[in-house]
């Protein structure tokens, strides 16, 4: 294209897939084709054993994105790709969470737990882990705060997302 | 069916009979013997080609001349490798193609066993679908799957992975198949509203103006295309995979537009109010620059793919559906609109910038095609290669009905032209097929040669031979200062010994007096043969529109000045 009058921004897709071998790379083949970055991938059961659900968080342009969603609805494995990025859905993401935690700033760390309501899954005499849950930014947010404790190691899920009321996802 | 059990490879074979499969391309390996065995005394004619790349290149001719399902059989490992550019080049042009390959047993997957490829893994980005199968029973189902998408809405090629085990598998019956496709869907009607919307924007139109692609052709909506170009009184230009579809001697035909289309037609895209794309994807050889393309023109996309709509150039209008569906719908709701002044000033243009080339010196490529499209006459089959002669012939064979112009559009194939003829030739025995070759391309593939002659196929080869992969030299010469690099084809062989060799009669044009003797001869002889036309080596093809510039920038002849590098890809 001679320009991309494209915002940059970051999206959150549901897709409703046949639960078959090959259809992840089919969908990964059509983000990579276009040169986006996949920034978390969730892929799992649905209550039909034959389908799957995934969820893909992309950075990206708006217009490239409606184009890779397009592409992606015409991949035969995939019964629909939808964005609900600008959309008021039911959002979730877990983290785990381990940080530096000498016993002396145990206190402080768990002030911080509660207001993010963080539970402890793991102590250790130097160590503390933590999980978390909520949406994706109140995640950013927690781990802003942890960071001053020196964080050894974190690994999230990457979002869910689920429609309100009666509509399906 | 009997209580006898079938094997895997039976089954297929059976289905593809039910399919209405007449012939089979390919090569045999290892991997494949199962179903190679299976063909054995059955009525579907296996056609042995000399390389897979041939095999479905012959599928795809044979699909796009009759509009059925081509069908190739290779075995795994490199015979599978071997299809990947036929794959890509079916469905850059959404040709309907059913590529079985060959696998290793299913225990070995994965484990570098000899032969054995992540053949789904390297052809995804190539097919519309695929399969590996991994059970028996799934055999009727994922045949027929494969046959039922490759064939339907927007088409395009099916692979089907076949391990050795589970062809050599036995099964009941291949009874009746549940698809399982809950993810595909295919456009009925297209929106009324929109249609009705469309129908008024043309009437208010002064220069509107259809631009046809293979969709139209793919889809047979030739009898509405002419319907709605005389109704309306509207130009039509085409695609390079549209012609035909609209006669090009009909008077309002314009024949191709873009990159190397007539100067007509690209006048006319350039100063069009109105412009309705029925099943082209906007192509940047015909396009150009997106963002001066046709800029202010009202923009309409009538497409079976709503991947296309809004892809590369926004439009104001667009409708998901079928060609020939949708133009029905529309028909009735035509009604026609002021357009005489439009129509006397694209004939002027038309007067004004006639196709030409210098008839003196050497041999040109454009008199051999020209004469060769006069004396093959209207009914002929044409297929070429991918390059300057391409060009030409897009020019100079004027095409009077769809599925009568065959070329790799898209993927630009070279080495396309002689397994598409070959193909082409078995689905329409009894008819005049032509391949118009270049040098370069021609001895991509010419190994198919064999088969051609081993099959004693009337095909006529025409090598328009300019010792130089052209097309590369011409950009050189106008762009890169005439830095030659890599496109002197020194070390071609003597093509009509090389023909004779295989028995082919072969005749050879050295002289602009040779030309329409020669052809001539060569067209009525009864059996395969192949013409070499040695012609000028330095000519250009003109009009030109540099890659990725707008249409109003387009070059009638050899410029006199230095040219920038063009903006767009090759």
């Amino acid at each position: 294209m001679d320009g991309d009058s494209n915002g940059i921004a970051r999206h959150s897709l549901s897709l409703y897939v046949a639960n078959k071998p090959g259809v992840l790379i089919r969908i990964a083949l059509v983000f990579s084709r276009r040169g986006f970055n996949i920034d978390s991938l969730v892929v799992s059961a649905t209550e039909d054993p034959r389908f799957s659900r995934m969820n893909i968080v992309a950075i990206g342009g708006r217009e490239t994105l409606e184009q890779i969603l397009k592409q992606l609805n015409k991949l035969v494995d995939v019964i629909h790709a939808r964005d609900y990025s600008y959309e008021d859905v039911i959002q979730k993401e877990l983290a785990l969470i381990k940080i530096d935690c000498l016993p002396e700033r145990r206190a402080e760390a768990l002030q911080i737990m509660e207001a993010f309501k963080a539970r402890t899954i793991d102590l250790a005499e130097a160590t503390l882990a933590v999980e978390v849950t909520g949406s994706s930014e109140k995640l950013d947010a927690f781990e802003l705060l942890l960071r001053p404790f020196g964080i050894r190691e974190m690994v999230r899920t990457g979002k869910v997302l689920m429609a309100r009321g009666a509509e399906t996802t | 069916m009997s209580d006898k059990l079938l094997t895997g490879a039976e089954a297929l074979v059976e289905i593809m009979i039910e399919e209405g499969v007449e012939y089979v391309f390919g090569l045999p390996g290892g991997s494949a013997i199962p179903i190679y065995d299976a063909l054995v005394g059955r009525n579907v004619k296996l056609i042995l080609t000399r390389h897979e790349q041939g095999a479905v290149h012959m599928a795809d001719g044979f699909a796009r001349a009759t509009g059925k399902v081509g069908v190739a059989l290779v075995t795994s490992g490199p015979g599978a490798t071997n299809t990947v550019t036929g794959l890509f080049t079916a469905l850059m042009d959404s040709v309907p193609l059913v590529v079985v390959c060959g696998q290793m047993p299913s225990w070995t997957l994965g484990l570098d066993a000899f032969q054995e490829a992540d053949v789904s893994g390297i052809t995804y980005p190539c097919v519309k679908h695929s399969y590996l199968v991994k059970d028996v029973a799934d055999i009727p189902r994922v045949v027929r799957e494969a046959f039922f998408l490759a064939r339907s809405g927007r088409p395009g090629p099916v692979l089907i992975d076949m391990p050795k085990d589970i062809s050599g598998a036995t099964l009941r019956d291949i009874g009746h198949s549940e698809f399982h496709l809950p993810g595909y869907s295919l456009p009925r009607e297209g929106d009324q509203a929109a249609v009705a919307a469309v129908a008024k924007a043309i009437k208010a139109a002064r220069r509107p103006l259809l631009l046809v692609g293979h969709g139209a052709a793919i889809s047979g909506a030739s009898r509405e295309v002419r319907e709605l170009v005389e109704k309306m009184r509207m130009p039509a230009v085409s695609t390079l995979l549209g012609k035909g579809v609209l006669p090009e001697s009909h008077e309002l035909s314009l024949g191709m537009l873009g990159m190397h289309g007539t100067a007509y037609a690209n006048k006319a895209t350039v100063a069009c109010d109105l412009i309705m794309s029925v099943g082209s994807r906007w192509d940047d050889r015909i396009v150009g620059s997106y963002a001066e393309f046709c800029k202010d023109a009202v923009k309409i996309h009538i497409d079976i793919d709503p991947a296309e709509l809004d892809k590369v150039v926004k439009v104001d209008i667009g409708i998901i559906g079928d060609a020939k569906t949708v133009l029905g719908q529309m028909l009735p709701l035509l009604e026609r609109g002021d357009t005489d002044e439009w129509v006397r000033q694209v004939a002027r243009w038309r007067r004004e910038y006639p196709l030409a080339y210098r008839k003196e010196g050497k041999v040109r490529a454009q008199h051999v095609i020209e004469e060769l499209r006069a004396l093959a006459g209207d009914a002929a089959v044409f297929t070429t290669d991918v390059g300057q002669h391409q060009m030409w012939a897009a020019q100079f064979v004027g095409s009077e009905a769809p599925r009568n112009w065959i070329s790799s559009g898209g993927a630009g194939t070279m080495g396309f032209g002689l397994p598409a003829a070959i193909g082409a030739q078995l689905g329409r025995p009894g008819e005049r097929v032509v391949a118009i070759v270049g040098d370069g391309g021609f001895q991509m593939t010419l190994s198919e040669l064999a088969t051609m002659c081993n099959l004693k196929l009337p095909v006529k080869i025409i090598v328009i031979n300019n010792h130089y992969l052209g097309m590369v030299r011409q950009w050189q010469s106008m762009f890169y200062d005439e830095r030659y690099s890599g496109v002197d084809l020194e070390g071609n062989p003597d093509f009509v010994k090389l023909a004779q060799s295989y028995g082919i009669k072969a005749y050879r044009i050295t002289r602009p007096a040779d030309v329409r003797r020669v052809l001539k001869a060569a067209l009525a002889h009864d059996g395969p043969c192949l013409v070499d036309a040695e012609v000028e080596k330095h000519d250009n093809v003109f009009p030109m529109i540099p890659a990725g510039a707008p249409l109003r920038d387009m070059l009638l002849e050899p410029p006199r000045r230095k040219l920038d590098k063009p903006t767009g890809g090759t």
